[in-house]
């Protein structure tokens, strides 16, 4: 093919600019739904780290269990299958969520059991004599938690944390297949709507404009980290 | 609770669609086993490219690896199997989607195998090369050897995520198990499918996970 042909079929300016806005809306999709992602990703998987290492008397060990079960069951699921299941299934027995919300159900899901696997690791690594120096100072556990271990805690996570992450967001196109309307089905309604190829080009590249930059930070973060530790 | 077992836990569906399911897994498996295979080739030649350090090739190896793993997976493929097609080159879904995972996972297993052979020795190196072993030579025997086992932990867990992405080949309706899941669930009219194409899935995948996590509790830097 001659390159007036590359540039009519992938890089045509003509389509691009027509079909941008409708890019940028699915873009918008794909950020808001990110975001929520990664809030309730987080703060579940704080929660949940933070009651697996509370080792409470008695019923501590079956919550344990049951903390394992959903991390490693969320771990193991391939996350298109996960969302179909939430958009498909779950209707069957009266749960109908919107493509926004099963979304966020299935990806949150998933995020919180990485980011529990990561707090918890970063809870470990600080210690135990800390916590028990703070315990013998009189903090309660909560505020053993909240100013002794979580500030360390965290700080050790971030570089995994980032690029599971990164990782979870980039996947978050596959809902294009339950026709949330993202970036990537924005950009394949456009491609069929204009029979031109140019707009998953473009989608493709303002995929990589998005996530290069936390793709530097990941490789910065883990190098940083590899030379403290 | 008769609802949840009704739709999700029939045994009924679930043996009326067992040949679906199981057509389907098989796809699943050969293209898991395929972009395994050739992702980690792939991932292994970027990797010594990239360490024999030729000022022409850095910059071509360094973007195109940023530029694979800045892209979704999803894109990649739909890329391939929807745009490709304009100029000509068209690929049947199931190369499709080898292709596209397996291009994929070469950008990510380069880095793993980079950080691996970064971490053997400089000095070692000198020394093969000094007892008149070729470049070649010492990769294969000396420093791949060492840098392959540094890097186990990273690898299994990458390996993971890999397989775990393979499911997108439904979305260019490669026949595979979710594909077929969801074919199933619309003749039975049940969803008890596609919590079936979940569990073929986990029976995999779950071994992989305590690996991973067995990893991550020796080699705690390394995951």
């Amino acid at each position: 093919m001659d390159i007036g042909g590359i540039y009519f079929y992938f890089f045509n300016v003509d389509i691009m600019l027509k079909v941008f806005p409708a890019l940028l809306s699915g873009l918008w999709v794909t950020i808001k739904v990110s975001m929520t992602i990664i809030a309730i990703g987080f703060s579940l998987g704080l929660i949940l780290a933070v009651i697996r290492s509370l080792e409470i008397k008695y019923i501590g060990k079956p919550i344990n269990a049951f903390i394992r079960v959903y991390v490693d069951l969320l771990r193991a699921s391939p996350y298109l299958v996960l969302v179909s299941l939430v958009y498909f299934a779950l209707p069957f027995i009266g749960i109908q969520l919107s493509t926004f919300w099963a979304t966020v159900v299935s990806f949150g899901a998933c995020l919180s059991a990485f980011a529990e696997e990561i707090f918890r690791a970063g809870i470990e690594a600080v210690g135990r004599d800390q916590k028990e120096a703070a315990k013998s100072l009189g903090l309660t556990f909560l505020q053993t938690m909240r100013y002794v271990i979580l500030p360390q805690a965290i700080r050790i996570s971030i570089p995994t944390l980032t690029n599971r992450t990164v990782a979870i967001t980039k996947a978050i196109s596959m809902a294009s297949a339950i026709a949330l309307p993202d970036l990537l089905k924005q950009a394949r309604s456009a491609q069929a709507l204009v029979a031109n190829p140019t707009p998953l080009v473009q989608a493709a590249i303002m995929y990589v404009i998005l996530f290069y930059p936390f793709v530097r930070l990941t490789l910065h973060l883990e190098k940083r980290m590899g030379k403290e530790s | 609770m008769d609802a949840i077992i009704e739709n999700f836990f029939n045994m009924e569906v679930l043996f009326r669609s067992r040949y679906l399911l199981l057509d389907g897994f098989q796809t699943t498996l050969r293209l898991i086993v395929l972009i395994v295979l050739f992702g980690q080739a792939f991932g292994l030649v970027l990797a010594v490219m990239r360490h024999a350090n030729r000022p022409y090739l850095n910059p071509l190896l360094i973007g195109y690896v940023d530029i694979v793993r800045s892209m979704p997976i999803l894109v990649l493929l739909m890329l391939i199997y929807y745009a490709l097609p304009f100029t000509g080159i068209r690929f049947p879904r199931f190369w499709a989607a080898t292709l596209a995972m397996s291009l994929n996972g070469g950008a990510y297993y380069s880095e793993i195998f980079r950080s691996g052979i970064e971490a053997v020795e400089k000095g070692q190196i000198e020394a093969a090369r000094s007892v008149g072993l070729t470049y070649l030579q010492t990769m294969r025997y000396v420093v791949l050897p060492q840098a392959l086992r540094i890097v186990l932990p990273p690898l299994t867990s990458n390996t993971l995520e890999l397989i775990k992405a393979s499911a997108v080949a439904s979305v260019v309706a490669l026949p595979d198990i979710l594909k077929m899941a969801r074919q199933a669930q619309s003749l039975t009219l049940n969803p008890t499918p596609l919590v079936g194409a979940l569990i073929l899935y986990l029976i995999i995948l779950l071994p992989l996970v305590q690996l991973v996590t067995h990893f991550e509790k020796r080699f705690p830097h390394h995951a």
